[in-house]
């Protein structure tokens, strides 16, 4: 099979409710419900999933590794932006 | 009748023992890496069936046999499942036919099922209607890729369905065993299923651009034990662990 006939899609797996649908990797498949059977088959195997996104990989578009010193290094100098100088009620559940 | 459906409840493990063993063979085989892991899923679908199922036909027929021993103990003529089941994997596209036929008579049975008079078999009916559900999806969405693919592909598929289409009219056979059943709300009636089982195929072949077969003449022998060439070999590899090693477990 060749990334023509079956081209890159990333998955997303929500495995509780209330919880984000988070990215847990990536199938081979012709088309978008194929993407979908693939991903239940290898990423929900053992009761992970509730609910699946695929994301054709070609439509992601991604930060440039060489600009990571422009875009991420200016944070790490300020501590004050952190939400670590309160604390959040139990109650409050998954932030 | 305790003999009838001591018979009945083996068929359905047999017929879930051994589609989950031609599966199986798939496993580091498969076209893809995703295929792979989605027939091993099948295939261990139809392991857990086939473990409630032998573990109560060993309840019903009361012999203290257990559900190894009817598993990996018994000899070929002894096994009651349809040939169809048993079929060699042949390539993916009859993998699939195979699949496509098979889960469309399994969803619609099992569904029917749940409502069995016989509270265990409704209850193993309950939890493998959903997995079967898929079993047809699986196999329906593959059968409409490869027919309205390649021509290749759409050829190997025709073939596939030609060549498998003999072995589907053991699935609606109703022998004496099945109408005392039937007769005492215990088992479904098979005949009852062939309307919706070929409006299914029908639905699935006519978008995957391919051609379902005329009825034909039709194979048989499986629920009496008289199988294929190809099943001994399938026996001698599946039954090598207890018969190497009885009673074994793990």
């Amino acid at each position: 099979m060749t990334e023509k006939t079956t081209p890159l899609w990333e998955v997303f797996i929500r495995s509780r409710t209330g919880m984000a649908h988070r990215h847990c990797g990536s199938v081979h498949a012709a088309d978008a419900e194929m993407a979908l059977q693939a991903a239940r088959d290898v990423y929900t195997r053992r009761g992970e999933g509730l609910s699946i996104w695929v994301v054709p990989s070609a439509e992601i578009i991604a930060s440039d590794p060489s600009e990571k010193g422009m875009l991420f290094e200016p944070t790490a100098s300020k501590i004050y932006r952190h939400p670590t100088f309160y604390e959040i009620p139990e109650d409050v559940g998954n932030m | 009748m305790t003999d009838a459906l001591f018979t009945y409840v083996l068929r359905l493990a047999d017929d879930a023992a051994i589609l989950s063993q031609r599966l199986g063979e798939w496993c580091g085989h498969a076209p893809t890496l995703e295929e792979d892991i989605g027939l091993a899923n099948v295939a261990l679908d139809h392991v857990g069936q086939a473990r409630a199922l032998y573990s109560y036909a060993a309840e019903v027929e009361g012999k203290g046999r257990d559900e190894d021993q009817l598993c990996f103990l018994r000899v070929e003529r002894a096994f009651r499942n349809c040939l169809l089941v048993e079929q060699p994997n042949g390539d993916f596209a009859q993998t699939i036919a195979r699949q496509l036929f098979f889960s469309a008579f399994m969803l619609p049975f099992w569904e029917k099922l749940t409502g069995s008079s016989d509270a265990t078999l409704a209850a193993i009916a309950a939890k493998a209607e959903k997995e079967a559900a898929y079993h047809l999806r699986h196999a329906s969405e593959w059968t409409i890729r490869l027919g309205d693919g390649t021509a290749e592909s759409q050829r190997r598929m025709q073939e596939a369905i030609d060549l498998l289409w003999p072995y589907t009219g053991e699935l609606f056979e109703a022998d004496d065993t099945v109408s005392q059943l039937v007769a005492a709300g215990i088992a479904v009636d098979p005949q009852g299923l062939r309307a919706g089982w070929l409006a299914t195929l029908s639905r699935v072949l006519e978008e995957a651009t391919l051609t379902l077969p005329a009825q034909g003449w039709m194979q048989t022998g499986g629920r009496d034990g008289r199988h294929s060439e190809s099943f001994g070999h399938l026996l001698s590899e599946m039954q090598y662990m207890q018969r190497a090693y009885p009673g074994r477990n793990w």
